[in-house]
């Protein structure tokens, strides 16, 4: 088995999975059709494991395999087949995807268990998963918008599925929407492409771009731009963010699957992939690298004040994809796609136990109502902890070698980089803070009424509402079911949170600077021709880098420490005297309401305006109503001769015969 | 030769007196007959154009039997005065300008025609000509379809009629008008 | 007699018949004037015929007798059913088929 049949077949087992689960949910008993949705992504995490072991068998220059099922279309100009590329990029990719995939399929087994629509769950499931695998091991720009668009339909499925929730629905038709701007970039991006290179294959376009385009040639930085758009509308960074937060709507593990380790990182890979167009065209990558800059910032200042507790996850996500795409953006390529990985582990495990903790509090998510769950749920509070610390790159976890190397490649950089960088660490700061603001928030203090039942030994149980808005719901088809699991007692999503746990923790040992570089390495065939392959901070940068970053999360964390646990009710006083910059924050910068006010209103409007005046007006009113109208005047006129009256009908022949006998007079003449 | 033209003058004025009396007699069982001399009088005219059997056909079958039915029929049906609504409707006033307006244009078409031939006698025919023999070789050779689909067509008639003027079962004796009740022969059919 | 006679005298016929059949009123005598109509076509057939030395003519106006003849049977019948159901026998009365 070639490393391409394994490719294809890490394609496979997902379809057979969704197929199996969606066309049999009537017959399959119980959580079979978890399990079986389950054993797809596992099957198909086996292949990418297959895969990669074949992959390494090659030679060092021939790790860029590419297979093709079926020539599309084949014409002079355009050559386009269904083909899919087996190189280290890929594989490592896949291998994240379909691994992180496979522990959140297991966690959903049980998390989903009284939901009506557990199989219909589970087919969407497989479907995003395929949809994710598509994208990531496509050879050419079509497959690549192909699995795009179907990643952006499968978020939608699963933000809006509980559906007959009013929030969720809105929910997923703006992410949608915004999910579409970033396709509408990417397609015209590929167009321009396609104009000057005359292919879309990744190799015919990586190749000719050196000669088709000059440096920072107009086109190749508008079609760099255009990619940035695709990018960042998928990757959630600014402006086209305001999604991700409320695709928070979703069931907590669609959100750490799509929302934190997979979909979002689509943008990363993406940039990655197209790299050679990026060093060609160094004006898009400083604009891609400030803009994560300042997306990273941002995210990370919200994160300090919002309540509830996925959207403080969902902001940190935000903030963290930004030290990725700041990463590729500055050509530290591996060094990126590094923290790609250690931050699915860590921010899978975090939403997995932020889902933990939701069903303790029976689906309530403000996290100014929990405390005090360190006693009632020992191994939500360790695992949800581990992850907050790899998340605030405490050293020596997964987060701390992969986030502090970007920062250590961006100083090197040079110029305007070491700005962007300080930025970083700033925003470090203030990500180790609100990590803990959660930890501290929900598993110090005092044990809320909710804590203190699952001390009992159960777990609490209220009416079924809305988190968000407090509106009352049942739990019939449409939403969430009547169960809440929590990990203690549910040995699937300790079975997923464990080893989750064990990565964030070790998972850094790939790329331990000067020890043990295995992750540069192996995606070094993908990257060699980078201009930059050689611009490595030195060792002594690196390891300074990392102090830097370890001292920052330490203090940031004791702060967090000081404020919440020693002094609680400090971060009252400060809201309260400085109102105005909490609100600003709280209401995360005023985007949606800028948005609603340049965009929304006016569509709104326009489309009132159109279905008032043009629609029913003009095209009802008018021009249908005109036409039959007309019809009607003419026919009523005709029907006046219909009297039923004989003696008019005789009359009327009389003289039809004697018009008809004069003009056959009048021309014979 | 003059025996002809006054016989021709004679059937026309006869003609057209018959169609005249058709149209302006009110009783409507005068009307009748004044078709019947009307009928007659083309009659007559066929004569003249050598037309033996149709002339004989159109006394025995049109005015002998299809006239003698209408007379039922309007025996039957009692034939009332026209004195119903005084009739002043469009119709009435430009019906008849049409029906002149027709007449004037065939006028013009026959008597400015181009066709020499109208203003001769027609060729000299042999003495079979319209005679029954030489019908009925045509009937029977040359035009058996359209006499086959004539003969179906009056049976296609003569049902319907039937259908048309039976007595449906159910009708009560005492509404139909006609003779009293007691004397009253029913024929169900 | 030439035959343009004729045929003048079958115009005048029909034009005869065609006012009475918008003039009257009373169905029966709308049939009759029909019948004057039709007898007009046949004089002219028969004078055709003469034209020509064809008895083809001839023919064709005995088939138009006999379809006259089915004509006036299937009218009288409708009349003779319009008086059983009490119906006035005025033409103008009929008038349900209306648009």
């Amino acid at each position: 088995m070639s490393a391409t049949d394994y490719g294809w077949l890490i394609l496979a087992f997902p379809v057979v999975g969704m197929l199996v689960v969606s066309l049999g949910w009537r017959v399959l008993p119980g959580r079979t059709a978890g399990w079986i949705a389950s054993l797809a992504i596992g099957l198909s995490f086996l292949a990418s494991v297959g895969a990669l072991v074949d992959l390494q068998d090659h030679p060092h220059d021939e790790r860029s395999l590419v297979d093709s099922a079926w020539t599309y279309v084949a014409t002079a100009g355009v050559d386009v087949d269904m083909a899919i590329l087996i190189d280290p990029l890929s594989v490592f990719m896949c291998l994240v995807v379909s691994g992180v995939s496979f522990l959140i399929h297991v966690y959903s087994v049980a998390y989903m268990g009284g939901d009506r629509g557990y199989a219909r769950y589970f087919a969407y499931l497989n479907y995003f998963v395929f949809s994710m695998l598509l994208l990531v091991l496509a050879a050419n720009f079509i497959l690549l918008i192909v699995g795009w668009a179907f990643v952006g339909a499968a978020s939608y499925l699963l933000i809006s599925f509980w559906y007959r929730r009013q929030t969720a629905v809105y929910a997923g038709i703006k992410a949608f929407v915004m999910n579409v701007i970033g396709d509408v970039g990417l397609v015209i991006a590929a167009f321009l492409l396609l104009d000057e290179t005359g292919t879309l294959s990744y190799a015919g376009v990586f190749e000719s771009a050196g000669e088709a385009f000059g440096r920072n040639d107009g086109t190749l930085v508008a079609a760099c731009l255009l990619i940035l758009v695709g990018a960042f509308a998928k990757s959630a960074q600014l402006p086209l963010h305001t999604w991700l937060p409320d695709a928070m709507e979703g069931p907590t593990p669609v959100s750490a699957l799509i929302h934190a380790a997979t979909m979002v990182t689509a943008g990363v890979y993406l940039i990655a992939r197209t790299f050679p167009l990026f060093e060609l065209a160094p004006t898009a990558a400083d604009v891609s690298a400030i803009i994560a800059t300042a997306t990273l910032l941002f995210a990370a200042t919200v994160a300090l004040v919002v309540t509830d507790l996925k959207r403080i996850i969902a902001y940190s996500t935000i903030s963290q994809i930004g030290y990725m795409i700041l990463g590729v953006s500055v050509a530290a390529y591996g060094a990126g796609l590094f923290h790609l990985m250690t931050h699915a582990f860590f921010k899978a495990l975090l939403f997995m136990g932020a889902g933990s903790v939701i069903g303790a509090m029976a689906g309530i998510q403000d996290v100014d109502r929990m405390g005090g769950f360190r006693r009632a749920m020992p191994f939500t509070f360790v695992t949800f902890t581990i992850g907050a610390l790899a998340l605030a790159a405490f050293p020596l976890t997964a987060g701390f070698f992969s986030k502090d190397e970007v920062l250590a490649f961006a100083l090197n950089r040079g110029g305007g980089f070491v700005v962007l960088a300080l930025v970083g660490y700033l925003a470090a700061a203030l990500t180790g803070f609100y990590a803990f603001r959660m930890v501290f928030r929900v598993f110090w203090g005092d044990p809320v009424p909710e804590a203190r039942e699952l001390e009992g030994g159960h777990v609490a149980h209220g009416a079924p509402m809305n988190p968000m808005t407090g509106e009352a719901e049942d739990t019939d088809v449409g939403f969430p079911g009547p169960e809440h699991t929590v990990a203690e007692r549910s040995w699937p999503m300790k079975a997923a949170m464990g080893p989750l746990a064990l990565l964030a923790l070790v998972g850094g040992i790939v790329g331990v600077p000067a020890l043990t570089d295995t992750l540069e390495t192996f995606l070094e065939p993908t990257f060699e021709d980078s201009r930059y392959i050689a611009d490595h901070p030195s060792e002594g940068a690196e390891w300074a880098g990392l102090g830097a970053g370890g001292l920052i999360a330490l203090c940031a964390i004791a702060v967090a420490y000081l404020l919440y646990v020693r002094r609680p009710g400090t971060t009252l006083r400060l809201a309260d005297r400085f109102a105005a910059v909490h609100r600003f924050l709280v209401h995360k910068w005023y985007f949606d309401e800028l948005y609603d006010a340049v965009f929304v209103r006016p569509m709104a409007t326009a489309g009132s305006f159109g279905r008032r005046v043009v629609e029913t007006e003009f095209v009802q009113g008018f021009i249908v109503g005109g036409a039959t109208g007309i019809v009607r005047a003419g026919t009523s006129l005709a029907r006046t001769i219909q009297t039923g009256f004989l003696r008019g009908y005789a009359l009327m022949l009389l003289l039809g015969i004697a018009a008809l006998s004069l003009y056959f007079l009048i021309s014979s003449a | 030769m003059w025996f002809e033209q006054v016989m021709f003058f004679a059937a026309a004025i006869g003609a057209l007196g018959g169609a005249l009396g058709v149209v302006l007699m009110r009783n409507p069982f005068y009307s009748v007959l004044s078709l019947v001399i009307h009928l007659v009088a083309l009659a007559v005219l066929f004569l003249l154009l050598t037309a033996a059997f149709l002339a004989a056909a159109q006394v025995v079958v049109y005015a002998g039997a299809v006239m003698v039915l209408y007379i039922f029929v309007v025996a039957y049906i009692g034939g009332q005065d026209e004195a119903l609504r005084p009739d002043d409707s469009l119709v009435s006033s430009f019906g008849p300008l049409f029906a002149v307006a027709i007449g004037i244009e065939l006028c013009i078409a026959l008597i400015g025609s181009g066709l020499g031939a109208l203003d001769s006698r027609g060729p000299d025919v042999g003495p079979g000509f319209g005679s029954p023999e030489a019908i009925g070789a045509l009937l029977l050779q040359r035009f058996l379809v359209p006499f086959e689909a004539a003969s179906y067509l009056l049976l296609v008639a003569a049902v319907g009629a039937v259908v048309l003027a039976r007595r449906r079962r159910g009708i009560p004796p005492e509404d139909e008008p006609g003779p009293p009740a007691a004397e009253t022969l029913e024929v169900r059919v | 007699m030439d035959v343009i006679w004729f045929l003048v005298l079958s115009a005048f016929i029909f034009c005869i018949g065609a006012t009475g059949v918008i003039v009257r009123r009373d169905p029966l005598v709308v049939l009759l004037c029909l019948e004057l109509m039709l007898n007009a076509g046949n004089l002219a057939l028969i004078a055709f015929a003469r034209m020509h030395g064809n008895q083809a003519g001839q023919v064709f106006a005995l088939v138009v007798m006999v379809i006259a003849a089915c004509e006036v049977v299937i009218g009288l019948g409708i009349i003779v059913a319009m008086y059983r159901n009490r119906l006035r026998i005025d033409v103008d009365e009929m008038s349900e088929l209306r648009g």
